[in-house]
């Protein structure tokens, strides 16, 4: 299926250049919401996290947090923008029921955060992503649709609404249109957005939780024949909420918007939604009036004129940031480029990080998590992170192997023991009771038993084709299930022989 | 300059979400053109080098703590509510994804 | 103490704290008379009653306990329906909150509630604070107790009625673009607007938020100050309050009423007296009161504000631009009426339904000017241009402010005119708020103080400071009001039913 996508993406990529445009929603981790005292827990009883400001009640004024600020300068700051001087909040005006004011509490033309820059690493190739701006705004409320089959609109008798996440603080950030990427388009983005999300929880602004939509990305996407330089007509997939579906957002409406235009059809600009079931984005209600936010300076809120002086001090106080992190860390491990990209691609590196920091050498880290671990998180479609294994896990079995308690292919046993929520590296080794065989006489008898079911090769060893002891060393495994540690074995059969 | 036709009031009507009446386009068409033409001589006086004032006190920084405070009691949010089921309010079918 | 509602507020207030009288007979006497007259003035909407009563009871109680509170504590308010009071039905005078019950108190209604003031009740409005007359409440208009046959002003009639009628010593209002001078003006009361962001707005239901400021109707400029001091001051729940303390209003109100006003530079705007469409007799009174200030030591001269003359258009783009925002929250989804909702409907279809069976005309008119005036390819021309002229009326007060202390003008071109007479056309009905705008574009403190009548109706002046130069418009009031014996407020004709 990937194969064939990539055929497909080739082709398209023959008539056509591609145009990304990608606005990350981060939502803020600040105790409170960004214009009122509510707090922001996720996860809270319904409409328990409300009061007259973020309801929209007659009368509720809002005021700005402080931090929610504060964040949103270091954001801009991580991404290499200006600050602004001086900022006002807007009024982006129109009506929908999780909104509880009807208008949406935003920035407009006056972005607290504006031209900055981000380099992605994709397959070794680096794509410095232009930064638009980033500004401060709220989230709406959650509806529940209820009376339909699927949950979802359509088809839906009514609907609830809950507005405890109605106000919780929210940075935008705007990429300038990413141009030129071709094949790699979906890899882009979806690095683009690991990034910002990488970032943001280094600077511990974010939970950066995708899966509970705290990092949520909107997707624009556009063709234009190659040598063109108007860009096409762009749809926009809103709230892609994981980093394999933004990837596959970008790869489908490339193929879908190439087969429109290939058939002398038109692109409509509208935005979309993405089906994680199909792997589909799909169109919305075509609206009668065209949308006219109608934007104006939000009159109940002051300008925001950051202190110079402030923005200087959260500059200073910035955190190594992801991308300096890695380079220094791959000096310290001492891994390849090619291994780190590996790392990288399979969204490893704080795996590894944490599982080098509970005491295993990188190399072994590194292999644990994409080799066997890989395996298992692609045979599950799940990322590795949301495997039932801990960096802690990891760097247990990995002592245990170094221990001489495990060998490898036991502590692969081992790791699936694990896996399967058997408990520790240790305690599955003990109920499964797989430990290596270290009690040497028990051995011995068995690499004897194996010489002499095998005089022709015992004969080879001993004239000096040492080579050929692989075969009694597999006939001594066989007989010990496995729980003997073949280099051990090796050793006693060419003493045992005489070889050496 | 003004003329405002019926077409765009229904458009503004659309907008502002209001269900107006056949009668109130063809009365709001002429009053919005009444008042659009007495107003739009706000155009014969400002010039370019003129910055918008859009606050009447030019205060700026006004910020506070990231404390929380306490707000409503989920009934006392719930009580003013037109619907309300299952702790949430209820509204009518929604169309559209977004607005 | 015999006739309880001819006494000031003040009086009410010493004789309160001095255990003469008490808070629940006062209480009492303003219900009765609410009782007796308001069925023709029709200035309430709502009389809280039992819970005014309740509330005298227990500002007596801590009187009683020795609790020393404020110079009002035990005086009984109106509030204008438009300010939230928490359990108290609050509707702006719109069918959309028909029955809403606000689950919290505005800032002014706590200040008032904790120096002691009895809430009686709230006043009748235009809809959401839009009119000149009072006539677009949708619970019907309110009659001017001058001439039960003219309107009382607006948007604040209400409370400018109650007062005048004797059916509260002090009330509450709000001020967008005159809704408190105007209507002092036509009934004869006081009425204040202070600093923008000199009076908290949390609570205040927003017409047009930058703008929008709530202040005092009193019958007096002393009772005028008094309440003042008790709602003003920097509040953190709003971000465009003041982070100053309240100007010293009563100090300045006591220091006018002596009549001196020596060295005090006073401006008449030549603008204004040039233009057309003030009554005569308006002119005539506001002539006669500068006249007095003269007499009172004053000097007079004459200002030019050339930009005075577009206040009016960018005051009818910003309110409207601003309310077509404020008001899309009326929704039927949270609170207030939904309408047409039959189970077939789809919430857009709902909405508007609600939307259009919730709001009076003038609402929908000025939603829709402002939409309007800030959709793309209109901003600009309407909304940018409105808030340029914003700027270079504010740059003609700066410049005033430099030549005189205060600016005096008529408070509206004509005195109260026949419930009806204006309705039909819009702008002649906004022509009323002529010389009321430029303080609101600007942001400075005004006031109203009645300064004569004619035809027999009330006539005000209108004196208007710098921002939070409170104190100066409380000095001139209050001296022009000292000339007056009886007051123009104890005037007022005793309604019959």
């Amino acid at each position: 299926m990937t194969s064939t996508a990539t055929g497909e993406l080739a082709d398209v990529l023959s008539r056509y250049e591609v145009v990304l445009g990608l606005e990350v929603h981060v939502e803020l981790g600040t105790r409170t919401k960004m214009f009122c005292g509510c707090t922001t827990e996720f996860g809270a009883e319904p409409n328990t996290q409300i009061c007259p400001v973020c309801l929209g009640l007659p009368g509720a004024l809002p005021v700005v947090n402080a931090v929610g600020v504060e964040s949103a300068i270091k954001i801009g700051l991580a991404l290499g923008c200006d600050i602004a001087e001086w900022c006002r909040f807007a009024r982006k005006n129109y009506f929908y029921p999780d909104m509880p004011k009807n208008f949406q509490t935003s920035q407009y033309d006056e972005p607290i955060c504006f031209d900055g820059a981000l380099d992605v690493e994709v397959d070794g190739r680096t794509v410095t992503i232009g930064i638009e701006r980033a500004h401060m705004e709220e989230d709406t409320g959650k509806s529940t649709h209820v009376g339909g089959a699927t949950g979802r609109i359509h088809g839906a008798t009514h609907s609830l609404v809950d507005f405890n996440r109605a106000g919780i603080p929210l940075v935008e950030i705007v990429t300038k249109p990413i141009v030129g990427t071709g094949a790699d388009a979906p890899a882009v983005a979806r690095a683009y957005v690991a990034a910002i999300r990488d970032i943001v929880r280094a600077l511990g602004v974010s939970d950066a939780r995708m899966d509970q939509g705290s990092v949520r990305a909107d997707v624009n996407v556009s063709l234009m024949p190659v040598g063109a330089t108007e860009f096409g007509t762009r749809t926009e997939t809103k709230n892609v909420n994981s980093l394999r579906s933004v990837e596959r957002t970008v790869r489908y409406e490339m193929l879908r918007q190439a087969a429109i235009i290939d058939d002398g059809g038109v692109i409509v600009q509208e935005t979309r939604h993405f089906n994680e079931a199909t792997g589909e984005t799909v169109g919305g209600r075509v609206k009668e009036t065209a949308t006219d936010y109608r934007y104006f300076p939000e009159p109940d809120l002051v300008p925001v004129a950051p202190d110079p002086a402030w923005v200087e001090k959260l500059r200073a106080e910035l955190p190594e940031l992801p991308a300096a992190r890695r380079a220094r860390l791959r000096t310290e491990w001492g891994l390849s480029e090619p291994d780190m990209q590996a790392i990288d691609n399979a969204g490893a590196f704080e795996l590894i990080e944490a599982t080098v920091s509970a005491g295993t050498g990188a190399e072994s880290a590194r292999k644990w998590w994409l080799g066997e671990l890989s395996r298992h998180a692609n045979e599950a479609g799940v990322e590795l992170a949301e495997l039932a294994v801990t960096p802690a896990h990891v760097a247990e079995l990995q002592s245990l192997v170094d221990g001489g308690r495990l060998n490898d292919k036991l502590a692969r046993t081992v790791l699936s023991g694990v896996l399967a929520g058997e408990g520790t590296p240790t305690e599955v080794m003990t109920t499964r009771g797989v430990e290596v065989v270290s009690d040497t006489g028990a051995l011995t008898a068995a690499v004897d038993e194996a010489i002499a079911a095998n005089p022709d090769v015992a004969e080879k060893v001993r004239s000096g084709k040492v080579a050929a002891a692989g075969v009694l060393v597999g006939a001594v495994m066989k007989t010990t299930r496995g729980q003997a540690d073949a280099k051990t074995v090796r050793e006693l059969i060419i003493s045992r022989l005489g070889a050496e | 300059m003004a003329a405002i036709s019926r077409e765009e009031v229904a458009h503004l009507a659309r907008l502002a979400r209001l269900a107006v009446t056949e009668d109130e386009l063809d009365t709001f068409a002429g009053q919005l053109d009444q008042i659009l033409h007495s107003v739009e001589r706000v155009g014969e006086v400002a010039a370019d080098d003129i910055p918008p004032t859009s606050h009447a006190v030019p205060l700026t920084n006004v910020m506070r703590p990231d404390e929380p405070r306490p707000g409503l009691s989920r009934e006392a949010a719930l009580a003013g509510a037109p619907a309300a089921e299952d702790h949430r309010f209820r509204v009518p079918r929604i169309l559209s994804e977004e607005a | 103490m015999t006739d309880l509602t001819r006494r000031t507020a003040g009086e009410l207030g010493a004789a309160i704290a001095a255990r003469e009288v008490s808070s629940a007979e006062v209480t009492r006497a303003y219900l009765d008379r609410i009782g007796a007259v308001d069925d023709a003035v029709h200035a309430f909407l709502h009389v809280a009653g039992d819970a005014a009563v309740a509330q005298a009871g227990a500002v007596d109680a801590r009187i009683a306990a020795g609790e020393k509170l404020g110079p009002l504590a035990g005086v009984p308010v109106a509030v204008k329906d438009i300010i939230a009071t928490k359990g108290m039905p609050t509707t702006a005078a719109s069918k959309i909150l028909a029955g809403w019950l606000p689950p919290y108190d505005a800032t002014v209604v706590r200040r008032l509630r904790e120096a002691g003031l009895v809430v009686l009740g709230k006043t009748n409005m235009d809809e959401f604070a839009m009119g000149s007359s009072t006539e677009y409440s949708a619970y019907g208009p309110t009659y001017n107790p001058w001439d039960l046959t003219r309107i009382p002003g607006g948007s604040g009639g209400g409370s400018a009625a109650a007062i005048a009628a004797r059916e509260a010593p002090l009330a509450i209002g709000t001020d967008t673009g005159g809704s408190i001078r105007q209507p002092g003006a036509v009934t004869g009361t006081v009425g204040a607007k202070p600093t923008y962001g000199g009076v908290s707005r949390y609570g205040l239901i927003a017409f047009s938020s930058s703008l929008d400021q709530a202040g005092p109707v009193t019958r007096t400029v002393l009772d005028a100050a008094l309440l003042h001091e008790v709602i003003g001051g920097h509040d953190a729940a709003d971000s465009t309050s003041i982070d100053a303390p309240v100007p010293a209003v009563v100090e300045a109100a006591r220091q006018g009423a002596a009549g001196d006003l020596t060295g005090l530079r006073v401006g008449v705007v030549r603008e204004f007296a040039a233009a057309e469409g003030a009554e005569p007799g308006v002119v005539a009174a506001f002539d006669a009161a500068v006249a007095t200030l003269t007499k009172l030591g004053a000097e007079v001269v004459e200002v030019s504000c050339p930009h005075f003359e577009y206040a009016l258009s960018a005051y009818y783009l910003i309110a409207p631009s601003e309310c077509s925002s404020n008001l899309a929250r009326f929704d039927g989804v949270r609170y207030g009426l939904r309408a047409g909702d039959d189970g077939t409907r789809a919430l857009e279809e709902v909405m508007s339904l609600t939307r259009e069976a919730g709001f009076g005309p003038e609402v929908k008119r000025r939603i829709m000017l402002g939409t309007y005036a800030l959709s793309a390819g209109y901003y600009d021309a309407f909304y940018g241009q409105a808030q340029k002229v914003r700027t270079l009326v504010t740059r003609d007060f700066t410049s005033a402010f430099e030549q005189v202390d205060v600016l005096a003008a008529p408070t509206t071109p004509f005195v109260a005119f026949p419930l009806g007479s204006r309705t039909a056309d819009p702008v002649a009905m906004y022509l009323a708020d002529l010389y009321t705008i430029p303080s609101n574009l600007y942001g400075g403190p005004a006031i109203s103080v009645p300064c004569g009548l004619s035809e027999g109706l009330p006539v005000g002046l209108q004196i208007m400071a710098p921002t939070m130069a409170d104190g100066r418009m409380y000095r001139v009031a209050a001296a022009l009001e000292s000339t007056q014996e009886p007051r123009l407020a104890d005037q007022t004709p005793e309604v019959t039913a």
